[in-house]
């Protein structure tokens, strides 16, 4: 018989959509439900290979263009009668305007912190898929924290906290350079189960005082600040698995 | 425009097919602007997908008896890709994962676009199909489950249009 948290939880906590004490719960209760276990590493794996598969469709430039209006672009085997389609093209043409317009307007009226930090995670997530491109995940591949932390002297101007938390089930796997909001920072690679996650530090300054959690495209991200740095944690694992690597950071 | 992207990808994995998914994105759009005094400040995106989300559904009933004399498949069809390198790369994978996206049964197939592909909160997803929050987080775990099954035991080709 399937374990009644198989269809309850199990996809919540997947989705980051469980509250802190849940997921706290479902946690404790997945170490002593092998059934659980199983399902959860399936639906991580398929996941994985559906966000790797890069299914997301972008609209062509066609559409944008003839969404726009322009006589020229606009297709034409267009099954309206010629009158209309040139009412509907000027219909068109003030939808996309206004449609901007609210969407313009609508962005403006947020809090101006949260959409920084969503600029932030933005370019942060955008970091963390580029890495996971072949061959861009690390520039100095390896598991010693003491190979790790040297490699970054010259190459930035801190010295990242580098620690390897493989006993905790973070195991380091190596680090690179990478550029967020126009500056270098310094990228540590993680390992969870089957995850990778990015670990980007750089020195706090006012302009990117990393701090909050969330998501974007799928991927989950925890930023916070620690003695001097802002370090944020980008990752498609559990929030829960982010807020236990941040424990780790903070303890050393 | 915002969501544009949002919208045509919706419409493709609804319709199963690019050319009709950017007509009827096109005509979402103008029926966004038709509707716009029914939109209340809120989650901009998730109101235009419902929108689109609406707009498929009705084509689809217009359309369902003609595509079904259409025999051939578009999946072989050569398809507009926004990046060979990503196709290449994914290779099998992703023919085989959008086969078995593309036979699951439209309410499936809506929430996890909606949910994987596009990243909407389970709220969203609520918001924009018009299902309860549990409902949405039972339909995933169904929606998964019987995408998992189709990847472990794939169909043969010519037996895709029975289904």
């Amino acid at each position: 018989m399937p374990c009644e948290h198989t269809q309850n939880q199990l996809h919540g906590y997947l989705d980051g959509e469980l509250d802190p004490a849940s997921a706290a719960s479902f946690e404790k209760h997945l170490e002593s439900c092998p059934d659980c276990k199983q399902t959860l590493a399936a639906e991580e794996a398929l996941h994985q290979s559906i966000q790797k598969a890069n299914l997301y469709e972008r609209a062509p430039e066609s559409l944008r263009k003839s969404l726009l209006g322009s006589s020229q672009q606009l297709p034409a085997v267009r099954a309206f009668p010629a009158p209309r389609a040139l009412a509907w093209q000027w219909l068109a043409a003030a939808a996309v305007f206004l449609l901007a317009a609210v969407f313009g307007w609508q962005q403006l009226q947020k809090p101006r912190g949260a959409s920084e930090a969503q600029l932030m995670a933005v370019s942060l997530v955008d970091a963390h898929l580029r890495s996971l491109q072949p061959g861009h995940l690390t520039d100095v591949e390896s598991t010693d924290q003491h190979t790790v932390k040297p490699w970054f002297d010259g190459r930035i101007d801190f010295a990242p906290p580098v620690h390897d938390f493989v006993g905790d089930g973070f195991p380091l796997l190596g680090g690179r350079l990478d550029v967020a909001g126009g500056r270098t920072v310094a990228a540590l690679v993680y390992g969870r189960r089957k995850h990778i996650i990015n670990v980007f530090v750089e020195k706090s300054a006012s302009e990117n005082y990393w701090k909050g959690a969330g998501e974007s495209q799928g991927y989950h991200w925890l930023a916070w600040q620690q003695n001097g740095f802002s370090v944020c944690a980008v990752s498609d694992v559990a929030p829960a698995d982010l807020a236990e690597l941040q424990k780790l950071f903070a303890a050393q | 425009m915002p969501h544009l992207d949002a919208a045509f990808n919706l419409a493709r994995w609804l319709l199963r097919n690019r050319t009709d998914a950017e007509d009827v994105t096109q005509d979402a759009v103008v029926r966004a602007f038709r509707a716009f005094g029914t939109y209340r400040s809120g989650n901009a995106r998730a109101w235009l997908l419902q929108i689109v989300r609406n707009t498929c559904f009705t084509w689809l009933r217009q359309n369902r008896m003609a595509a079904e004399f259409m025999e051939f498949d578009e999946t072989t069809m050569p398809q507009e890709s926004e990046n060979p390198e990503t196709l290449a790369l994914a290779g099998s994978d992703r023919e085989q994962l959008t086969r078995a996206l593309e036979e699951l049964p439209e309410s499936f197939r809506e929430m996890l676009v909606l949910r994987e592909l596009e990243g909407c909160s389970y709220k969203e997803i609520a918001e924009i199909t018009l299902r309860p929050i549990g409902t949405v987080m039972s339909g995933l775990a169904r929606a998964r489950r019987q995408l998992r099954t189709a990847l472990s035991n794939p169909a043969p080709k010519e037996a895709r249009r029975a289904v």
